[in-house]
């Protein structure tokens, strides 16, 4: 989730109020009815934001910088292109004219990874220009409403989940059963399904994924003697006699919102099954459902051996606690590794959650997919339709991760050879899981879970007593979210 | 008036009046009317349902953050009105006697101020981080079961956050009213001590009144810098958790991948009618001043 960012990191709101006339402002009337313009005119702002983002939808990010980049089949020379069958089922060299990419990869690494991948794609289709139009992924992500329905490029990168579906609900996407019917064979169920939206059409190529898994350090656990648990009553053993040990058992770090989130989708599905998780997310059922009560109830019985103050803790602190052997355990995404080097990254592993319900067993996780969807108004379909089809080839994912390390590639059979432990480890545990899920913010309404969702959690943080109500709150509002 | 006046003038009132129609009542129109639809952003016109007030019911009854918002929206007035606007004051006072290296301290009262709000979040963030934070560390509670939760506790956040504000608001006061001070004629103050006033009573008998119109626009901006309050607690945590605000609110409302528009304009509305409250009474004020001279 961190290059995903579920929430938007930041607002503007204009500067300080100038402070002009200061000169003049001894006694003059002049002065004071200026004060007042600028009183009247900043007061109506409030307003005023309000409705030219909503009327008008203009761009607020501020932040957001565009940068066209072409990766021309003349540029193509830095990665050696995959030989011949680069083109996957678009067939080597059909594909022709101008293809346009919207990206939200700005972050360097992601960002070479991606041109790396294109560039394999432009020198097997020298007929072919491919222009990436590079934006600040939060930018990306906030205005993605205005983008689409403005004039978007051919493609565009976007997540897999109720994030996808709901923009091919809108009519916003493009279809892509015809790029299906080449790269279907690449991809295992659980992709696929992935892929679909709501109408059982394919709208979405998945590039790659990452785990959401218990991480520890081998270390620590090899020195204290501690087991990985199993089932629920070895977890919370686990967790009392790390507490017994010294160390915080469950690091949290809930600043940002979203992390926790990950704790309650992990323990629903083992609790509850992963149709009752994805019902809860469409909100076919409640969230004053007592299931959704016995999850919090679960919570609890581990909410003492959690790390304290963890809705004023980024995860980066939090992970940097498990980094310091202070906790022992830390339920997050892969990415939590980001803050592990060198050695510590050896140290650094991490097992499934443990299983609550033996129906369940442990069938379910939440693996983020990214990937890339066409927009509905593609100008150049026939060159957008072979590029999709290229980048669902093994080939051209091995090609993003060599230069991106920090996922796995999508592809079923996808090169490994290069990855690491963590990568090798988190390759086996999603292709273990019966059930991906998308995690909460990407498989529900977004702005649902990371604001209401959230804030419900960081106030049973806040009192465990009251759940029951919070949760009644919580339904009542996501009743009025649903139906709108 | 010739030709050319005329045109000269419906041209000098005609584009600011258009600017005016476009960039303020154009907006706020709009969201007043949006206020009462429902609508997530996405299709034209067509796609906008009219909703009646519901927006309004919803928010009061079933938004939990709503009412918390408009407390700390009030609560973020009453600190600048009683604490940072009168230690701005303070400090402009102080200054103004002329003390020995008075402008060192000047410039580093007022370095806060050149500072974006969005900066002084993180800045303050550093501080207050419970595990690796500056003011836990030194006072020895950055332990895992003694920890202070500056950021993250509901009860305490939102002072925390306030000390922030108001460790900018206080200098930005002092500057302005410094300005003013500087203006004051000295024969006003030397003809106090020769009536034998002392300072206290010559700054709230002599100063003070003369510095009216500074009063005035301090105030003024009091008002309108805590209503329009928003980086800091975007910064801190997106304004959950204890750090509810209506800014806050319409944004989550209407920035976004799903955005409830109708809804987050009827926050939008809240907010304005809450500030036209001060405008109005400045503005009463003010008219009724100018009828008097």
């Amino acid at each position: 989730m961190t290059d995903s960012g579920s929430s938007p990191s930041s607002g503007s709101s204009g500067g300080p109020m100038p402070a002009s006339g200061l000169a003049t402002l001894a006694t003059s009337r002049r002065a004071v009815l200026k004060g007042l313009a600028g009183a009247a005119s900043l007061a109506v702002v409030p307003g005023a934001l309000a409705a030219a983002c909503s009327s008008s939808k203009t761009k607020t990010g501020g932040t957001g910088s565009t940068t066209p980049t072409t990766a021309g089949a003349s540029t193509a020379s830095t990665p050696a292109a995959p030989s011949g069958s680069a083109g996957g089922g678009g067939g080597g060299g059909t594909a022709s004219g101008t293809i346009t990419f919207g990206s939200n990869y700005s972050d360097a690494v992601p960002k070479a990874a991606f041109a790396a991948m294109i560039n394999g794609f432009t020198s097997a289709n020298p007929n072919a220009k491919v222009t990436i139009n590079t934006v600040d992924h939060n930018t990306f992500q906030n205005n993605i409403n205005n983008y689409l329905q403005g004039t978007p490029d051919d493609l565009f990168t976007w997540f897999a989940g109720f994030r996808m579906r709901f923009f091919a609900d809108q009519g916003l996407a493009t279809p892509i059963d015809d790029v299906w019917d080449k790269i279907g064979g690449n991809f295992s169920d659980a992709f696929k399904n992935a892929s679909k939206g709501n109408d059982g059409h394919y709208y979405f190529v998945p590039l790659y994924n990452y785990p959401w898994a218990v991480f520890y350090r081998k270390s620590v656990f090899a020195s204290k003697g501690y087991q990985i648990p199993k089932t629920w009553d070895d977890f919370v053993t686990l967790q009392k006699q790390m507490q017994k040990d010294g160390l915080v058992p469950m690091a949290m770090g809930q600043k940002d919102g979203w992390p926790a989130l990950g704790t309650f989708d992990i323990i629903n599905m083992r609790l509850n099954g992963f149709q009752f998780h994805m019902d809860l997310m469409a909100h076919k059922v409640g969230w004053d459902d007592p299931k959704v009560l016995a999850v919090f109830q679960k919570w609890t019985e581990i909410l003492p051996y959690q790390q304290p103050g963890a809705t004023g803790r980024i995860w980066q602190d939090a992970a940097k606690s498990l980094l310091n052997k202070q906790a022992g355990m830390y339920l997050l995404g892969s990415f939590v590794a980001q803050q592990f080097t060198g050695a510590d990254l050896d140290d650094l592993d991490f097992f499934p959650y443990p299983q609550i319900d033996p129906a369940n067993g442990q069938d379910s996780i939440d693996a983020p997919i990214d990937g890339f969807m066409m927009s509905k108004k593609v100008k150049n379909k026939d060159g957008a339709t072979a590029l999709l089809e290229y980048i669902g080839t093994p080939e051209a994912e091995a090609l993003y991760g060599k230069t991106d390390p920090s996922d796995v590639a999508a592809a079923t059979n996808a090169d490994t050879s290069n990855y690491n432990a963590i990568q090798k480890k988190s390759v086996e545990i999603i292709s273990g899981a019966k059930n991906i899920a998308q995690f909460l913010d990407r498989d529900t309404n977004p702005q649902f879970a990371d604001d209401t969702v959230a804030n419900m959690i960081d106030s049973f943080f806040n009192s465990p007593g009251d759940v029951a109500s919070q949760l009644k709150s919580l339904e009542s509002q996501a009743k009025q979210v649903f139906t709108s | 008036m010739s030709v050319r006046d005329k045109v000269v003038l419906s041209l000098m009132v005609g584009i600011p009046l258009l600017g005016v129609l476009f960039f303020i009542w154009f907006p706020a129109v709009a969201t007043v009317i949006l206020s009462f639809t429902k609508w997530n952003g996405i299709g034209g016109i067509k796609a906008i349902k009219a909703d009646g007030v519901q927006n309004y019911v919803q928010a009061a009854t079933n938004y939990p953050p709503f009412w918390p918002a408009v407390r700390h929206n009030v609560l973020w007035l009453i600190v600048f009105l009683v604490i940072a606007t009168p230690l701005g004051m303070l400090f402009a006072v102080v200054l103004d006697r002329n003390l020995r290296g008075g402008r060192i301290y000047q410039s580093l009262l007022f370095l806060p101020v050149m500072l974006s709000l969005a900066l002084i979040g993180i800045i303050w963030e550093l501080i207050y981080s419970p595990n690796f934070g500056l003011l836990n560390n030194v006072i020895g509670r950055s332990g895992q079961h003694n920890l202070i939760d500056w950021l993250g506790n509901p009860h305490l956040n939102l002072w925390a956050v306030l000390v922030e504000a108001c460790w900018r608001q206080a200098p930005y006061v002092m500057v302005l009213y410094l300005a003013g001070l500087k203006a004051v004629d000295p024969t006003l103050r030397e003809a106090a001590l020769v009536d034998g006033a002392g300072p206290w009573q010559t700054f709230w008998r002599v100063v003070f009144p003369t510095l009216r119109p500074i009063n005035v626009v301090i105030l003024v901006i009091t008002v309108i810098e805590s209503l329009r309050a928003f980086d800091l607690v975007y910064i801190t945590n997106g304004g959950n958790n204890g750090l509810e605000l209506l800014s806050v609110l319409i944004t989550r409302n209407i920035v976004g991948q799903v955005s409830r528009i109708g809804f987050g304009s009827a926050l939008g509305v809240v907010l304005l009618v809450i500030s036209l409250v001060p405008i109005v009474t400045f503005l009463v004020m003010q008219l009724r001043q100018e009828k008097r001279s």
